[in-house]
Parts: C-alpha cells; sequence; structure tokens
C-alpha cells in the first residue's frame, strides 16, 4: 500500500481511537476554542480602547490572526506523533519499533494520532477570519484565493518543521527543549499581527530567521492590498509561503541525521 | 495556639524544601516567558503609540504589570497539587486522614507551599532579567520597574502573600474536584482561560472596555494578578489600594469557608465509600 | 548457505557519568565525563533456515545489543552481520519487512483499538496481499485461538492474551525469522505454556527460524536445542542445551523419606545436601555410583516413604555456567 493511502488509514484509526472517549473529546475540544477564543477577546479589548495599531484596523488583525491560527491549528494537529516524541518514543523504547517497520519514520510519526481537538482552535480561526474579511474589502480573485491557501499550507509546513526539529532534539538530550514551543506558540502570538508593528529587528528575525513572517504576513499583506508599507519586493510577496516548505524540508534533512545518530549511539 | 498551628508550619517547610530542589525545572519554561512577555510588551508598546493622552494605567506601568504577571505566573491555580492527584491514583487519600491534622488545611499548607517554593526562583531569575538585564542590553523601555513608591512597595507585601493564600484556596477546589471524580484531569482545562483573561495575566484589567471595569474589580481573580500588580505599579493608591487588599482578603475567606465545607463532605463520603 | 552470519561483530556504548551531589549536577551541565562500554566484543555465530536459537547471559552481557544489531535498528562499530544476505542496518526497510520482532511485555498493537484493526493497519503497512493475509491471519488466529479476542480493544486484554495476539501479529506478513526478546516475563503459568507451545509449532511445523532470549531457564528447556551464552560481551558458550548441562552440572539429585529419623548417610559419591526431620536430600555423582544402584542400595538398607530423582534446577545450572566463567551482571 503506497504511502499516501497508509496516511489516510492511520488518520482513520487515529479517530477512530479517539471517538471512544467521546464526552472527553468534546470538553477538550470546547476548552480549545474558549482557550483560543479568548486571545481574540484581549485583541478586540484593545482596539476597543485604541481604536487602531499603527495603521491597522482590528478588521485587518482579523485577517492576519485566523490566517496564523488555522495554519497552526493544522499544524498541531497533525504533527502529534512529532510532538510527543520525545517521551513517548525515545524515553520508552517505543521509536525502536517504528524502525522495526518497513515504513519511513516520518511517516509513522505523522500516522501516530491525529489531533481532532485542535479542530477547537481551527474553528476559532476561521470565525475570526471570516470576521474579518467581513469587515475588510477584499476582491477576491482566483489568485487571492490561491495566495491564501498557500499561505495557510506554507504556515503549516513551517510549524510542522519547527516540531520535527524539536523532536531531532529529542534524540540527543531525550529530554527535548522547550524552545520550540517558544518559536510555535510564541510565533502565533507574534504572528497574529502584522509583523511591522514591531520593532525592526524582531520583525527581520521574524521574516527571515523562523520564516513566520514570510508564510503569514507577506501573503497578507497582499492579499489587503498594503503591499506598499513593506519594503519587500512585489514578487517575494507571491512566493513567500514557499519559505515554510522549504523550511520543512530542511527540517526533515536534520531529522534524518538525527534518526541516523539514534541508529548508531543505541538509545 | 502556637502548638496548633506548629504542625502545619512545618508541613509547609518541609514541602518548600522539597520543591526548592527541582531546579532544572524552574528554569523549564523561563524561556519561554521571557519571549511571551516581550511579544506582550511590543503589543501594548504599538497600541499605546497612538493612544491619545489619558488611559486607565500608562504604558510604564503597564510593562511593568506585565513582568510581574509573568514573575509570579506560577503562583497562578493552573492545576491541582500534584500529590493530589497522585494520591487519587493509587487510592491513598483516606491515609492522609490518619494524620491529627485538619485535612482541608493540612493540605492547604502543602499547596501553599509548592506554589511558593516553585515561584521563588521563577521569580527572582524574572526580576533579575526584565529589571536589570533588559535596561543594559538597550531594552529599557521595556524593563521591569521598581515599585513606583515607598508606600507601593509596603502594600505590595501583604498583596502578593495574598495572591498565595487565595490562589491556595482555589487549588483546594480544584483538588476537591480530583477526589470527586477520581480522575485528574478535572476542571483544569476549561478553568485555564477563564484564570487568564480575569486575572490580568491576558491583559491589564485597566484597559478592558470602562464598562466593565467595576465587575473585574470584583471578581475574585482579580486579586491573583491584576490587584497586587496595580498596587505595585502606583495604579492602585491610598484608600482603593487597601479596598483592593480586602477584596483578596473577603475572597480569601470565602473561598476557604466554601472548600472547608465542601471537604468535610467529600471525606464523610469517603468513610462511607471506604477510601 | 546460514541465514544468518555474524563475525567479528563489535559494539561500544559511550555512557555519561555523572558525581554524585550537587556540585556533580552542576558540573554536569557543562561537561560530561564519559566511559566507554564494551558491549558486543568481536562475536561470531551463524544460524541455518529453520534453527531454533535461545540466546542466554546475565543483564547487560549484549543480548539486547545482538538482537538489536540483527534487528537493524543498531549499527554495529565493527564486523560483519548479514541476514538473509542483506546488511540489517544499511537495508533498514528491505530487512525489517522479512523479520518479525516480539518484545516481551510490550505490545506493537494499537492500545485503543480492537484487535483485529490492528491486524489490519499491520497489513497495510507490511504490504501484505490480501488473500495471503486472510490465510496468515486466519492460520495464526486458530493456531493462537484468539478468536474470542479479535473484537476487544488490546487495551482490555490480559497481558498473556496480548502476548498471544503479539505473536500473531508479528507473523502477519510471514518473516522467515521470528526474534523473541523475553516474550514470557510476567505471565501466569498457564500463558507461559502456550507462548511456548506456539513458538514450538511455529519453528517446527511452519519452518520459521526463531531466536529468543530469555530469562526463564524452562523456555529454554522447553524450546531451544541449541543455546548461546554470552557474558561480559563474548560467547561463553555455542551448543546444545543437553550438552551444556552435562558439562556444568554433572550431579544430579535424591530425594529419601524415611520411615523414621533421616539416618546420616555414606557412600561413595554421595554427599547431603539437606536435612529435614525424616527427610534427605542428596546430590550424587552418576560417573561414580549408578542411579539404580544407589536407589536398590537405600531401599535395602533402610525403610522408606519416598524416593525419587531430580536433575538439578536449570537456574542452578546456568548460575553455576555463568560463575565458571566470571560472566557477571554489568
Amino acid at each position: 500500500m503506497n504511502s499516501s493511502r497508509l496516511y489516510l488509514r492511520y488518520v482513520a484509526a487515529s479517530i477512530r481511537a479517539q471517538m471512544q472517549y467521546p464526552a472527553s473529546f468534546l470538553m477538550l475540544s470546547a476548552s480549545q476554542f474558549i482557550g483560543t477564543l479568548i486571545e481574540f477577546l484581549g485583541i478586540w479589548a484593545l482596539f476597543h480602547r485604541f481604536g487602531q495599531v499603527r495603521g491597522w484596523t482590528i478588521g485587518e488583525i482579523a485577517v492576519f490572526y485566523g490566517v496564523v491560527h488555522v495554519s497552526f491549528a493544522i499544524a498541531d494537529s497533525i504533527s502529534r506523533g512529532f510532538d510527543v516524541f520525545g517521551p513517548e518514543f525515545v524515553k520508552t523504547g517505543n521509536f525502536d519499533r517504528l524502525l522495526l517497520r518497513p515504513r519511513s519514520t516520518t511517516l509513522q510519526l505523522l500516522g501516530h494520532e491525529l489531533r481532532l481537538t485542535r479542530f477547537g482552535r481551527l474553528l476559532q480561526g476561521v470565525v475570526v477570519f471570516a470576521i474579518g474579511v467581513r469587515m475588510v474589502p477584499i476582491d477576491w480573485s482566483i489568485a487571492d484565493v490561491t495566495l491564501l491557501l498557500a499561505a495557510i499550507a506554507g504556515g503549516a509546513a513551517l510549524f510542522v518543521g519547527i516540531v520535527i526539529l524539536q523532536a531531532t532534539l529529542a534524540i540527543w538530550t531525550v529530554e527535548g527543549l522547550e524552545v520550540a514551543n517558544t518559536l510555535t506558540y510564541g510565533g502565533v502570538q507574534a504572528a497574529q499581527y502584522p509583523l511591522d508593528i514591531y520593532e525592526r529587528w524582531f520583525r527581520d528575525f521574524l521574516i527571515f530567521v523562523v520564516p513566520i513572517g514570510c508564510v503569514a504576513y507577506l501573503p497578507v499583506v497582499k492579499l489587503l492590498g498594503r503591499a506598499d508599507s513593506v519594503g519587500v519586493p512585489l514578487w517575494m510577496l507571491d512566493v513567500s509561503p514557499a519559505f515554510g516548505l522549504l523550511f520543512i524540508a530542511v527540517s526533515l534533512c536534520v531529522w534524518r541525521l538525527g534518526v541516523r545518530h539514534y541508529m548508531s549511539t543505541g538509545s | 495556639m502556637i502548638a496548633r498551628v506548629a504542625p502545619y508550619l512545618s508541613v509547609f517547610r518541609m514541602r518548600f524544601l522539597i520543591m526548592l530542589q527541582y531546579r532544572t525545572a524552574a528554569l523549564a519554561g523561563f524561556f519561554t516567558q521571557c519571549w511571551w512577555g516581550i511579544i506582550l510588551v511590543m503589543v501594548l508598546a504599538a497600541f499605546f503609540h497612538g493612544a491619545r493622552s489619558h488611559e486607565p494605567i500608562s504604558f510604564a506601568q503597564a510593562v511593568t504589570y506585565t513582568w510581574l504577571g509573568q514573575a509570579f505566573l506560577v503562583l497562578l491555580p493552573w492545576t491541582g497539587d500534584p500529590d493530589v492527584g497522585e494520591m487519587v491514583r493509587s487510592g491513598n487519600v483516606s491515609y492522609d486522614r490518619l494524620r491529627p491534622l485538619d485535612t482541608y488545611f493540612y493540605w492547604y499548607v502543602r499547596a501553599m507551599a509548592w506554589m511558593a517554593a516553585r515561584a521563588v526562583p521563577r521569580a527572582a531569575l524574572m526580576f533579575v532579567t526584565a529589571g536589570l538585564i533588559f535596561p543594559l542590553i538597550g531594552l529599557g523601555a521595556w524593563r521591569m520597574r521598581f515599585p513606583s513608591s515607598v508606600a507601593a512597595g509596603l502594600l505590595f507585601t501583604p498583596a502578593l502573600l495574598s495572591v498565595v493564600l487565595l490562589s491556595s484556596a482555589m487549588v483546594m477546589l480544584i483538588n476537591l474536584t480530583v477526589v470527586a471524580t477520581v480522575s485528574d484531569r478535572g476542571a483544569n482545562t476549561l478553568a485555564t482561560p477563564i484564570v487568564i483573561v480575569l486575572s490580568g495575566n491576558l491583559l491589564p484589567l485597566p484597559l478592558f472596555p470602562d464598562w466593565m471595569h467595576r465587575f473585574l474589580f470584583l471578581q475574585p481573580f482579580a486579586g491573583l494578578v491584576d490587584i497586587p500588580s496595580r498596587i505595585y505599579v502606583g495604579n492602585l493608591t491610598g484608600a482603593v489600594a487597601l479596598a483592593g487588599l480586602l477584596q483578596q482578603v473577603v475572597w480569601i475567606g470565602l473561598l476557604i469557608l466554601l472548600g472547608h465545607h465542601l471537604m468535610l463532605r467529600a471525606m464523610r463520603r469517603l468513610q462511607v465509600q471506604g477510601g | 548457505m546460514p541465514q544468518i552470519v555474524v563475525e567479528n561483530l563489535s559494539k561500544s556504548y559511550r555512557v555519561s557519568e555523572r558525581a554524585p551531589g550537587v556540585w556533580g549536577a552542576t558540573k554536569g551541565m557543562f561537561r560530561r565525563a564519559a566511559r566507554t562500554v564494551e558491549a558486543l566484543k568481536a562475536i561470531s555465530f551463524s544460524l541455518e533456515r529453520g534453527e531454533l536459537l535461545g540466546f542466554i547471559g546475565p543483564n547487560g552481557a549484549g543480548k539486547s545489543t545482538t538482537l538489536k544489531i540483527l534487528s537493524g535498528i543498531l549499527e554495529p562499530d565493527s564486523g560483519r552481520c548479514e541476514v538473509d544476505g542483506l546488511t540489517p542496518s544499511r537495508d533498514r526497510i528491505r530487512h525489517v519487512a522479512r523479520i518479525g520482532v516480539v518484545f516481551g511485555q510490550r505490545t506493537q498493537l494499537w492500545w485503543d483499538l480492537p484487535v483485529v484493526d490492528g491486524f489490519d493497519l499491520l497489513r497495510d503497512i507490511y504490504s501484505v496481499p490480501e488473500t495471503q493475509y486472510r490465510r496468515t491471519k486466519d492460520a495464526m488466529v486458530e493456531l493462537m485461538r484468539l478468536e474470542p479476542l479479535l473484537d476487544q480493544p488490546v487495551r482490555q486484554l490480559s497481558l498473556g492474551q496480548r502476548m498471544r495476539c503479539e505473536i500473531a501479529a508479528a507473523m502477519l506478513h510471514r518473516p522467515s525469522i521470528l526474534f523473541l526478546d523475553e516474550p514470557t516475563i510476567g505471565l501466569d503459568a498457564p500463558s507461559k505454556l502456550a507462548v511456548r507451545a506456539f513458538v514450538k509449532s511455529l519453528n517446527r511445523d511452519h519452518g520459521v527460524t526463531v531466536i529468543l532470549t530469555t530469562h526463564d531457564m524452562h523456555d529454554i528447556e522447553a524450546l531451544a536445542e541449541r543455546v548461546i551464552v554470552i557474558g561480559n560481551g563474548i560467547i561463553l558458550a555455542d551448543q546444545s542445551f543437553e550438552s551444556l548441562r552435562k558439562e556444568v552440572l554433572t550431579e544430579r539429585r535424591l530425594f529419601v523419606d524415611f520411615v523414621g529419623a533421616a539416618p546420616a548417610l555414606d557412600f561413595p559419591g554421595v554427599a547431603e545436601l539437606h536435612r529435614d526431620g525424616n527427610s534427605l536430600e542428596l546430590s550424587f555423582d552418576p560417573s561414580v555410583v549408578g542411579a539404580a544402584n544407589l536407589i536398590s542400595w537405600i531401599s535395602a538398607e533402610y525403610d522408606l516413604v519416598d524416593i525419587h530423582i531430580q536433575q538439578p534446577r536449570i537456574e542452578e545450572v546456568i548460575a553455576r555456567f555463568y560463575n565458571l566463567h566470571g560472566a557477571i551482571e554489568a
């Protein structure tokens, strides 16, 4: 069975397993929904008091917010295997079992669990996004829709890449480091606002070092027709989601190195 | 009277010393908190940039307020006491009844020690970082400032103590749900967003719409971050500051009474069922 | 052409050491002192298709390391290891598709899924053709009597039931080699017997090559004709279990219950091990006095209630063997 179909089989199995605990699933999804929505409550309060932030209105913020949260929710939901890699696979020795199967470790870890409860954040992101596009005039052309979808995909790829790097770290330190959480959750925190409200150095960090800016900020800036406020050439705005894919490709290379290291040193 | 309090004091001391040993755990998450704080402060800076002259809280005050929230983050009632969760899991809750102590206060004092010991290293680290190091590396505009006045500093101490007492009372309520539902998932997941918003951890409460202010000041979670922080930065002074301290004390009393009552009922049920 | 060839296989680990106490912990954050542990020191052996090998040794002797190298999840430092013509760690995916591995007390099945759903998922992971899968699955289910367990989620099964499902799961893709790492650990007696019977049947009737590591010597007794004893990273013995037993412990045990108080016996080649009221436990050397002679002499001399002979317990044999070769727990 080829890899994509096998992945779908994994997903089906994971859903079936989670559906065995329906009450817990509903409660966790609901609390995720509320828990992430309160973030926007804080943003709303600030706009209520100050009216605007550096020339951006609440509708525009809502669009940035929605895109980032949807990207992260998708990534968070599919990357569970890498997320718990340290405690559940390295520490327990269960990673050996994955190596004993004639499939790539990446496929198996992606198939480990599809976290449905993350749907709470996804839904919340969609709701806020919908509110945003109602408030802001965007002419939705095919190119725009494509760019939007690419931004979401690129963002998801970036976040998954970060989690993969964190998992690779767990091979060396066993405990892993919290750093990845700062980049994922922290990245969402930062990127839910347009990056130009921050100091230059921080904005550059989020565009060039951890390119969350490339996949969330730049494409949405283009969509909102604000291209001129950014000092980046126009063509780059269209291509920027690709940086997310580049990032995850690099992460996977690092991952493979990590697995080779694991196999030469044992557990 | 001393003799009656003494056993609780020694319980506190023991747990406190044990928790102090978990130094590496204290460092974990510190980096995340710094990052978090910086982002919050930057967002505030961006909003305040276009501000009219008079807001319920100034930018400098809001910044220090934010850092205080991060410094004392572990004092907030996020989860129940892990020891209680462990006891429930292993079925050993009734063993605590064998001690000649009031079970509620026994657990209460343990929760206090658990929280306080975890808070000390983190708070110290955060004060040093945001208070001393930031100015040195050019982030002076976003630093944590000293208490706005001597009076503010003096009033902050009982306010901070009240935070520990208040939060422990809330943790006790979480503990009781853990005991009642015989699972350590408890009310954690739904409680967290409520705590984050209403304590002032998400955003300084004065920045919420004016019409919410009265409610936000009176609700129990305000005493966890908002009231002590505002006293520290000089946003609450004089009589209003004292009112804030009183608000904390009132809620502490109410929650302890409630918790104590629920504990008696829970223990009686345990005695019937067999622990 | 042997199926498995191991030649001069060596493997060392670096184990980081930490000085005790707070100072040690602080130092440990900056620089880790490390020492090298030689887990395998140039071991060699080979296995033909269809053999059943017992792999024993004290803890830390190198059994798990060998098994991990053979299964391909660990790279050796030097030496040659070939299974069915492939180098396990280099051709990982091709190699693991041909082997089955069972770890004692652990399951590879999905905790919340019914057993049969886990089997089906394994079929997809191993890309087993549908008809072959159905035939193998039915055969395994029948062999290990799994029918009533198939629809239950794995978390609801007892350890013994789980191990039976585990062995079946490992066989679904018809591997020609089965590795078993302490498969009977923690099982109750009937489950142990069941697992041993299944493994034996897989080997005898289905021709599966089996390598079994265990601490339970009754597993060895029941299953393995050939045994490799490994200690401190080297192979101490590679021979049939019976010859090992004969080499190490030549003596036998005699248990006698007398009518009256147990007397003091004096007979060449006989030593008293244990005295308890009317009973005696004796050890005797069969090369000095034959069992039949000894029994007839005692029953002629004394009034007896009961008398029986035993081999020394296997644990004694192995412990004695480890002792002889200085193979201590690492």
